[in-house]
């Protein structure tokens, strides 16, 4: 897949990305996920339950993020660990009609460990919305063939 | 409402089996916008080694939530589900989902942890083929808020 894993050194950064988000991007991803919590749809129920507008699903977020990853790999099986905590929600605004996100995203990517012995790499993640950091310890571990 | 505290190390047994489809790989990989062709086309994934459609990193999400559901679900548990907060996710691949797969999942919970008037949960689904192939090891941590929390 073209990494060479000893050319790879620790604090190296594999990439940056926006990921525009709408409120249409929520509800494709309640349709395909399953969840359909209406924190994520409707901005009635989020307020009523304290929340500052409706969210994105951190499922949302964190499948979204490892894109940055997956690409770099080149395969998407390559992740075989991913993990993250949910630190801050990422409020998306009501931009329906207009050409504007409701939010972004803003993921980096840095190699954190490489193994030589397993043949992997840990990608740490950075992964921000409004100068809020709202992923922590999000690391994928890539396997190199 | 309280968790009931005696939750940890309850394990809910695999139900219903989950067959992954081409159309919902296609489905949920365009949900969190990944571009790769193994989750598209059928013969990008086979060039690359691959039975069919090769699923998202964090696809098994779809069969660990239903197998949560059967603990959020459950009268005895004492979840309200409007009070749950995702706190933190894992996702453990043993082998990639492929479409075609026929999985299950059993339910372990593992911890169960009071704060303040709610709960800290972290339940495990072991997932795998109806054929007894470990396919992933999804973990998950919901804070159950408390009143005023």
């Amino acid at each position: 897949m073209g990494i060479v894993l000893s050319e790879l050194e620790t604090g190296q950064v594999i990439g940056s990305r926006t990921i525009e988000v709408t409120r249409a991007d929520l509800v494709r991803y309640a349709g395909a996920s399953g969840d359909f919590n209406p924190i994520h749809w409707n901005e009635n129920f989020a307020t009523s339950v304290e929340l500052p507008g409706v969210i994105a699903h951190g499922m949302f977020t964190m499948g979204a993020a490892v894109q940055m990853v997956t690409d770099w790999a080149g395969d998407p099986a390559a992740v075989i660990d991913y993990q993250t905590r949910f630190t801050k929600p990422v409020p998306v605004a009501d931009t329906t009609g207009t050409d504007e996100p409701g939010a972004r995203i803003e993921v980096t990517g840095v190699i954190g460990a490489v193994d030589l012995d397993n043949s992997t790499v840990r990608v740490d993640l950075t992964v921000t919305a409004a100068e809020q950091k709202v992923l922590g310890k999000c690391q994928a571990l890539v396997r190199v063939w | 409402m309280t968790i009931n505290p005696d939750l940890q190390g309850r394990s809910y047994p695999a139900t219903d089996s989950y067959v992954v489809s081409r159309e919902k790989i296609r489905e949920f990989a365009r949900s969190v916008k990944a571009a790769s062709a193994v989750h598209f086309d059928v013969e990008a994934a086979t060039a690359l080694g691959y039975r069919d459609l090769v699923a998202p990193p964090t696809f098994a999400i779809i069969v660990a939530q239903r197998a949560d559901a059967q603990l959020v679900e459950d009268p005895e548990a004492g979840i309200d589900f409007s009070r749950v907060v995702h706190t933190s996710q894992r996702f453990t691949h043993h082998r990639p989902i492929i479409a075609g797969d026929e999985l299950v999942a059993e339910l372990h919970v593992d911890q169960v942890r009071a704060m303040g008037g709610g709960a800290m949960i972290t339940t495990r689904a072991e997932i795998s083929t109806i054929e007894g192939e470990k396919t992933a090891t999804t973990t998950s941590s919901i804070l159950v808020r408390g009143e005023g929390q």
